[in-house]
């Protein structure tokens, strides 16, 4: 090729690119415009409206108001309870996450299929649903209501029953976000470290662990934030016992029935939060993941 | 190559199997299979007249039209919606996108409960956003549909994203240079790639909503035949102590959401091939 030429296509070319670009492979700037004020309206009016609700209603009668409604003994027994749900729950599904992941990702087995379904089920299953199986199973007139009355152990309408019925609502998160993750990673890097005369237990620990950290870390602050704001399976098995079996969204629930709406929104800013923290969290477990 | 793989596993020396197995299969039994069989068993227990009489009561009749119909609204509304903030989030550059990005996950992350009290207070009659409407939004299906659309939101935007970010520009600067415009390109190459995604997050959102009870029921208002959803009669009959009753409509429930993943699996199956034929 000789210079002129070159220079003669440079020009045409710089224009055929521009060209392109505002008519025939992106959309116009009237359009562009309307989708972003379409997007950001939807969500003012389905997201951020209601949480700008949240905070105004709770701060409406000042802040000493505002101390008082979450400081009160029940709301304080419900942020009690909760987190010890929290405490038990999200680590009982995170073992059980990290086991049935393992034994999904890493062996070849009949009737995993079927076995990946039950870990989904919960999701097709309504939170009420999931209540009302463990009074059917454990109740007054459940299968082992008379032996549970004869030996004197509550589970329904006490803290049993509800980290039960929290448990079957959330411990697929674990498990749901390390399967994929380990399917992808296979198992080289476990059989060389075997073969290398590690034990399984220190493999996991040195190899897989810190392979999955971010993928668990992620699926446990789901599950967290599940944990903490359950409320329809909750809701059927605590039996609403004030100062013992609320839970925070069960409280907030009673105030809010009770037009106690400065404290309701109070605690309910408190879950709020929760919530905007849980969100930082997962996009900085995002960012760092794609640093990896 | 299958045969080789599978003959490499069966000598597999990662230890562990009947361990994790074991502590999975028990986990599942005590959490989930024994309970849910309860459903099953208890509904065995009934009468088939008893049975039929329960579950076509003319009110929760009404509340599977209601489920139905207002998980359905808020879907659709979310598969729109929800594509054009996945569009313009992976597309388009303007302040606050981060936030915004962000700020999609928030029904995964706030309780279902707070975003029931939320989106009442909001969307009542004296309300910020309620004032502004001579009909009623809270205390009817619509407000019904408002807290579906909250609470099915990030799934549709979280499926649509991944595959509008893997589309690669060579398909559209292919369609652009052999002539097409921007909605040609658009209805003729982009969507049919969305379509998947978009079925997918419409699914979840619907499954989702059909079993939906702590967002709906502080803004639906709970009336009879009106506002009453079908997780609520089951909160009623309970409350009434007769679990007999909300056993055999949770049995409807249930039939119906694994129909209806059934249905999906079929629809998906059926989109993918037709799209992958080409």
């Amino acid at each position: 090729m000789t210079k002129p030429i070159e220079v003669k296509q440079d020009a045409p070319i710089v224009i055929n690119r521009t060209a392109t670009k505002s008519y025939a492979l992106q959309e116009s700037a009237i359009v562009k415009w309307s989708l972003i004020t379409i997007s950001l309206l939807f969500l003012a009016l389905f997201l951020i409206l209601p949480l700008i609700t949240i905070f105004v209603t709770a701060l409406e009668k000042g802040w000493d108001t505002y101390v008082a409604s979450i400081t009160h003994p029940d709301a304080l027994a419900a942020i009690k309870l909760t987190l010890t749900v929290v405490l038990i729950v999200v680590p009982l599904n995170t073992i059980f996450g990290v086991a049935a992941a393992w034994v999904i990702t890493k062996f070849n087995f009949k009737g995993k299929n079927l076995l990946i379904t039950l870990i989904d089920l919960p999701f097709a299953v309504s939170p009420v649903i999931a209540g009302l199986i463990f009074i059917l199973l454990f109740g007054a007139q459940g299968l082992f209501g008379d032996w549970l009355f004869a030996n004197d152990i509550k589970i329904v309408f006490a803290l049993p029953g509800i980290l039960l019925a929290t448990i079957f609502v959330t411990f697929p998160f674990v498990a749901r976000e390390l399967i994929p993750l380990m399917q992808m990673q296979g198992v080289t890097e476990e059989e060389a470290s075997i073969s290398l005369g590690a034990s399984g237990f220190k493999t996991f620990w040195l190899v897989t662990l810190p392979n999955i950290k971010w993928g668990l870390l992620y699926g446990i602050i789901l599950c967290n934030a599940r944990t903490i704001g359950e409320f329809g399976a909750v809701s059927v098995v605590s039996g609403h016992i004030r100062g013992l079996t609320n839970t925070m969204p069960l409280h907030i629930e009673i105030l809010y029935n009770e037009y106690q709406f400065t404290a309701a929104f109070a605690v309910a800013s408190l879950m709020s939060i929760l919530a905007i923290i849980t969100i930082i969290i997962k996009n900085i477990i995002e960012w760092k993941a794609k640093e990896v | 190559m299958e045969l080789t793989l599978k003959k490499r596993n069966k000598k597999t020396i990662i230890p562990g199997f009947s361990l994790t197995l074991g502590y999975t299969m028990l986990y599942l039994s005590i959490i989930v299979i024994l309970p849910l069989s309860m459903i099953f068993f208890n509904t065995f227990s009934m009468s088939w007249s008893e049975f039929y009489e329960t579950i076509s009561h003319p009110r929760a009749v009404a509340s599977y039209k209601l489920t139905l119909g207002t998980s359905l609204g808020a879907g659709l509304i979310n598969v729109v919606f929800g594509t054009i903030i996945a569009w313009v989030l992976i597309r388009y550059e303007f302040p606050g996108k981060k936030i915004v990005d962000g700020l999609v996950d928030l029904p995964f992350a706030l309780p279902t409960a707070v975003a029931g009290i939320a989106l009442a207070t909001l969307y009542s009659p004296n309300g910020w956003v309620g004032q502004f409407f001579d009909f009623k939004i809270a205390y009817s299906p619509l407000g019904i549909i408002i807290a579906l659309t909250f609470i099915g939101l990030p799934f549709v935007v979280r499926t649509v994203q991944p595959v509008l970010q893997n589309l690669s520009s060579e398909v559209e600067e292919a369609s652009a240079s052999l002539g097409a415009n921007r909605i040609q390109t658009f209805t003729k190459v982009i969507f049919p790639e969305l379509l998947p995604a978009m079925i997918t997050g419409f699914s979840l959102a619907f499954a989702r909503s059909l079993g939906e009870y702590g967002s709906i029921v502080f803004i639906a208002g709970n009336i009879p035949m009106k506002t009453e959803i079908t997780p609520l009669i089951i909160m009623t009959k309970l409350e009434q102590y007769d679990y007999v009753g909300a056993t055999a409509i949770a049995t409807v429930m249930l039939i119906g959401s694994f129909l209806f993943l059934f249905i999906i699996n079929i629809i998906q199956w059926v989109t993918n091939r037709k799209f992958n034929q080409h």
